[in-house]
């Protein structure tokens, strides 16, 4: 029988995504996302203790360029996309600090 | 009450440093500060759809320099990973950084410290890592209602350097970030510029307290983002204050065990830190190795050959410059805080001069015209051959010592011409004709009827009258008499 | 112009090149194709047709000039609208980019273009490469030209329906984990996924980033390998690309691979696979044996497939696969958050989370939801080592499977498909179910293995029934000569879909 994971569970993976959910999509994830999850178990039938992950489809190393400069967009072609943006900044809803 | 309470600062330190290559981390736009907002920005750094990583070579070496320097073990496998979080400075919500394998990992930096006394110990501070990720974007505040968000500074690379909570005091501190602004430096890694947030610092702070036979500890206080010195002290100070007194109100409740770590903010205008609340998910970075990077393995050679570029270290060299050439610990230092002027030092001290005359020039006119122009002694453009033979010619008596400071002012003025050249052309030659000095000698005695007999006399003004006649002599000789020659006729024509 | 549209891409650009007809014909032929059929199909999501015909006559110039074109000179070609391209919109069928303008070109879109192909335009798909149906495009669902009812498979629906309906004879999709094998399949058409990064990645809006691979969806496997041919190769810009030279696959095609070891995986050849196509899988290697073949029996153990007491189907790699793709989904979505790019809502106030969590809420169709935030879970703090470290480990299991097979033979040869084209909306509702469309094909992706997959039956519903024949990592010539061996010994060819602009 397929598992569900509970709708409070489903909320917080919904904020962790940023991602708002109505509350018919947090019943129907809660539901759907617990078959698939039932699903993924399924590995740990194996036994995988002495087995390397596998991150890359090609074992390739040390594939890098050098410090020249190349080209840069234009700064009207950088905020061409952009939603909101004033004479040189992307624009959004006032926030504090940087990242960092 | 207080009479046993012991109370013991431990910090730990966070250091960015953004590394000085020519281009970004993962693309060649431009790693430059302070030009038009969006102007380096490309597919890659913006974060667009399809765009994909290439590791920047330089960003690699020069982060393995700096972990090298730091006594490092430098893997030989290491590899990128994306730490996700959602900022509108993060183009693409998720960080290129390196988790489990950092470039670099258990090291240690000696660090000098002077105590309240003056005494000048050595403190040395693990580091824990030094990784490679990249930097964020800015975002810009005072732009009306919203936010705006440049990204010039989005990909640049950055140097995370975290050290062990070995540090007692703000005094260890300070030395502790001093001297890591001053390896970057040495190394060439990093401009370090703090104005430019080139150098950023987040440190935790917390207390040890041992008291009636027990031992306490306060919650661990996470500070993000410091852009300078002062507010590293600061914010230290401060938390060690506050904490103290947290304690003293509530030795129980105030600890570690039941409040756990913290993340305070600095308060620029206070001076102080403020409580920040975090989101429950906010730590939860979802690192995963980056599938768009492939590792970087590392051979002996390459560490050997990235290594091999590195040389004396600031400490090294300032012990050496005491031990070889017999300066104060004040001089060494001082000459030791970047690599260009030690380099400048060794370079005439090898034509041969005496290092002691050397350093005299490079701490008298060098250290004015340097504070001047704001740049290290020896980048003022002197090189090591002419002053060399500029300390030699004062040793021999060629020129005197303001006509050497003269003419190595002239050197840092872009001069072409050797220091003899120069000595020659403007008439600095120590003159030696004793038919000539005695002549000025002479007419300063002619001239200056009452200075002589006050020189003659035993009275009080005997020794300044005498000063005065040689000043004379000095002066028609327009600076070139050599003045122990002078003193020696003058005493001799007085007698 | 019905005779340039039946034309293969190899036929068109040999016909062009004599002055038979012009590419500025063929173009235009092509055009007028999209415009008659594509109101039934919906395969294209932009259509180019004045740049298109502007491209072609200057090929034409060239041509008249004396100059060479190139290997696909004047050839029409379609490409997936999850490669950017400087001109014209890259929506990945979402709403979330459904004004996305990319001011770069993909490198596979550039190499195309620098060998003479003209490119017509951007084919639907599910949103962002997600699903096996194209219904998950949030522009339409395209339709099987075979019977409009049923879907074409996905997530390169759009290429392989425009290709198999004559609309174009080439173009280029994308294949994490079966997206262009698939739906090839689905379309009675050739579709080939080159080695891992074979061909270049960048500009590839990307789902999977260690699964996602671009190859051609063509009408017969000679011009598999001459687009193959044109788009492979190093590029600087992919960390991920390979730096080997690629041999002219267009030129050694028609030689037999001899003696040719095929390996049947006997965990493939189960009662979990459809009846009809066993039986015209044992066919098609009756046929190659007949023809000097030497048929061995391998095993993948860690793709094997389960039936469960009520029918219900389940496979290591099928886990292993969406673990990893989704995983890596959620981190590549996560920058559309509308600030530099893409939708923003109008519905958040001046808070800056509940911007992004609307936008993204708005910008996602329901799949793309699903995998993003099954894919952060799978990340988040202590899930990680159970499922995304998991799935890494079994992920290599799966690839030793794959290397220890190939000692024994040259290719497998499998099924690309569990059943033909089904019903739309016969399985939106149930995402597993559409996941095991899956089943035969995403193993090799994580193996980062080549696959091609050819038409080789027809259904008694009258459907094309693909089979799915899978080389070594870089095996690229192998599986391309091995296939065409199959084209030229067999008699399967030629079967039209009700729906053609011919």
């Amino acid at each position: 029988m397929p598992e569900t994971i509970d709708e409070q569970r489903v909320r917080r993976i919904g904020t962790l995504s940023r991602i708002a959910l109505s509350d018919a999509e947090v019943a129907t994830f809660s539901r759907q996302l617990g078959d698939i999850l039932a699903h993924f178990d399924k590995l740990q039938e194996l036994d995988t203790d002495n087995v390397e992950p596998m991150a890359h489809a090609v074992e390739l190393t040390n594939v890098l360029a050098d410090d020249t400069p190349g080209e840069s967009l234009s700064r009207e072609q950088a905020l061409s996309n952009a939603p909101a943006h004033d004479d040189d900044l992307f624009a959004v809803p006032k926030l504090i600090g940087d990242s960092q | 009450m207080s009479d046993d309470v012991i109370i013991t600062p431990i910090i730990g330190l966070e250091i960015h440093v953004e590394l000085a290559t020519a281009t970004k981390m993962f693309c060649r736009c431009a790693n430059r500060f302070g030009d038009e907002p969006n102007t380096h920005v490309c597919p890659v750094c913006l974060g667009l759809p399809g765009a994909l990583p290439v590791m920047n070579a330089a960003a690699v070496e020069l982060a393995m320099t700096v972990a090298l320097a730091l006594d490092c073990t430098v893997p030989d496998f290491t590899k990128w990973d994306r730490k996700g979080y959602y900022y509108p400075d993060l183009p693409k919500n998720y960080q290129i950084s390196q988790y489990d394998l950092p470039l670099g990992a258990r090291g240690r930096l000696a660090v000098p410290v002077t105590g309240d006394d003056g005494v000048v110990t050595t403190k040395t501070v693990r580091v824990k890592r030094a990784h490679l990720e990249e930097d964020a974007g800015k975002n810009i505040h005072d732009r009306g209602a919203g936010t705006g968000v440049d990204l010039n500074r989005a990909g640049v690379p950055l140097l995370e350097i975290v050290s062990e909570p070995d540090m007692n005091g703000v005094a260890e501190l300070l030395a502790y970030a001093r001297a890591m602004q001053r390896l970057v430096r040495w190394l060439g890694a990093s401009e370090a510029n703090m104005q430019m947030g080139q150098m950023r610092f987040e440190p935790n702070i917390n207390l040890n307290i041992e008291s009636g036979g027990r031992t306490y500890k306060t919650p661990i206080v996470e500070v993000k983002n410091l852009n300078s010195f002062r507010a590293l002290e600061r914010t230290c100070a401060f938390e060690i204050q506050r904490q103290t007194a947290e304690w003293r109100k509530d030795p129980e409740g105030f600890s570690l065990e039941t409040l756990g770590k913290q993340n305070r903010g600095y308060d620029d205008a206070g001076e102080k830190t403020v409580f920040q609340r975090e989101k429950e998910e906010a730590h939860d970075y979802r690192y995963f190795p980056d599938p768009d990077l492939v590792p970087v393995t590392i051979s002996d050679d390459w560490r050997e050959t990235v290594g091999g570029t590195i040389g004396e270290l600031p400490l090294a060299r300032r012990q050496r410059f005491c031990d070889a050439y017999g300066l104060a610990p004040a001089e060494a230092d001082a000459l030791t805080q970047d690599a260009a002027t030690g380099d400048l030092l060794d370079a005439a001290v090898a034509t041969g001069a005496e290092p002691k005359r050397c350093v005299n020039l490079l701490l008298g006119r060098g250290a004015a015209m340097a504070n001047e122009r704001d740049c290290a002694i020896g980048a003022l453009g002197v090189t090591g051959v002419a002053l060399g033979a500029l300390a030699q010619m004062i040793d021999a008596g060629e020129v005197n010592a303001t006509a050497g400071e003269k003419i190595f002012a002239a050197l840092a003025d872009g001069d072409a011409d050797s220091p003899r050249q120069i000595a020659e052309r403007d008439g600095l030659l120590a003159v030696r004709d004793s038919g000539q000095l005695a002549a000025w000698v002479d007419a300063a005695i002619a001239a200056n009827p009452q200075a002589v007999a006050d020189a003659t006399g035993d009275g009080k003004k005997q020794k300044k009258a005498f000063g005065f006649l040689m000043g004379q002599v000095m002066q028609k000789s327009r600076g070139a008499a050599q003045p122990s020659e002078v003193q020696k006729l003058l005493s001799e024509k007085l007698s | 112009m019905t005779d340039a549209l039946d034309m293969t891409a190899t036929q068109l650009r040999d016909a062009i090149a004599a002055g038979d007809v012009s590419a500025g014909e063929a173009t235009r032929a092509c055009l007028d194709a999209i415009e008659r059929t594509d109101g039934q199909l919906a395969c294209f999501n932009e259509v180019y047709a004045d740049r298109a015909t502007q491209q072609a006559d200057r090929i034409d110039q060239r041509l008249a000039a004396g100059e060479s074109v190139g290997a696909l000179g004047g050839v029409p070609v379609a490409v997936k609208d999850n490669m950017c391209t400087a001109y014209g919109r890259t929506t990945c069928a979402s709403r979330m980019l459904a004004e996305f303008r990319a001011p770069y070109t993909a490198t596979a879109v550039t190499k195309l273009e620098a060998a003479g192909a003209v490119i017509l335009g951007k084919t639907n798909m599910d949103e962002f490469a997600m699903g096996s149906s194209t219904e998950h495009s949030a522009v339409a669902p395209t339709r099987n030209p075979w019977d409009t009812s049923r879907v074409p498979g996905g997530s390169s629906g759009g290429s392989a329906a425009a290709v198999a309906s004559r609309q174009c004879p080439a173009a280029l999709g994308s294949d994490t984990g079966g997206s262009i094998r698939q739906p090839a399949a689905l379309c009675g058409v050739v579709g080939f996924k080159p080695t891992y990064g074979r061909v270049s990645r960048y500009g590839l809006v990307a789902f999977g980033s260690s699964l996602d691979q671009i190859g051609p969806v063509t009408r017969d496997v000679r011009d598999a390998a001459l687009l193959s041919a044109v788009i492979a190769g190093h590029d600087p810009h992919d960390s991920t690309s390979i730096d080997r030279p690629v041999p002219d696959y267009a030129a050694d095609v028609h030689t037999p691979v001899e003696p040719l070891r095929i390996g049947m995986p006997r965990e493939w050849f189960t009662d979990a696979l459809d009846g009809e196509i066993a039986a015209a899988l044992r066919r098609a290697a009756k046929t190659y044996e007949r023809h000097g073949a030497e048929l061995v029996h391998v095993s993948l153990p860690h793709s094997r497939i389960d039936v469960a007491d009520d029918g219900a189907l389940s496979s290591y790699a099928v886990s292993c696969y969406y673990i990893v793709c989704m995983a890596e989904a959620s981190s590549n979505l996560a920058r559309y958050d509308g600030v530099q790019y893409g939708h923003r809502t109008d519905q958040a106030g001046g808070d800056i989370v509940e911007m992004l969590c609307r936008s993204r809420a708005e910008g996602f169709g329901e799949e793309v939801k699903r995998r993003v935030m099954l894919g952060t879970y799978t990340l988040s703090a202590g899930y990680y080592d159970a499922y995304y470290n998991k799935a890494l480990k079994v992920r290599r299991l799966i690839a030793r499977d794959f290397q220890q097979a190939f000692e024994r033979c040259d290719v497998l040869l499998c099924p690309a498909t569990p059943s033909v084209a089904f019903e739309l909306g016969s399985k939106t509702d149930d995402p597993m179910a559409m996941y095991l469309q899956d089943i035969y094909t995403n193993s090799l992706n994580l193996a980062g293995l080549p696959g091609l997959s050819l038409p080789i039956a027809l259904s008694d519903s009258g459907l094309p029934i693909g089979m799915q024949l899978i080389g070594p990592a870089l095996g690229e010539q192998t599986v391309l000569r091995a296939a065409r061996m199959y084209e030229t010994i067999s008699d399967a060819a030629d079967h039209k879909p009700s729906v053609t602009a011919s």
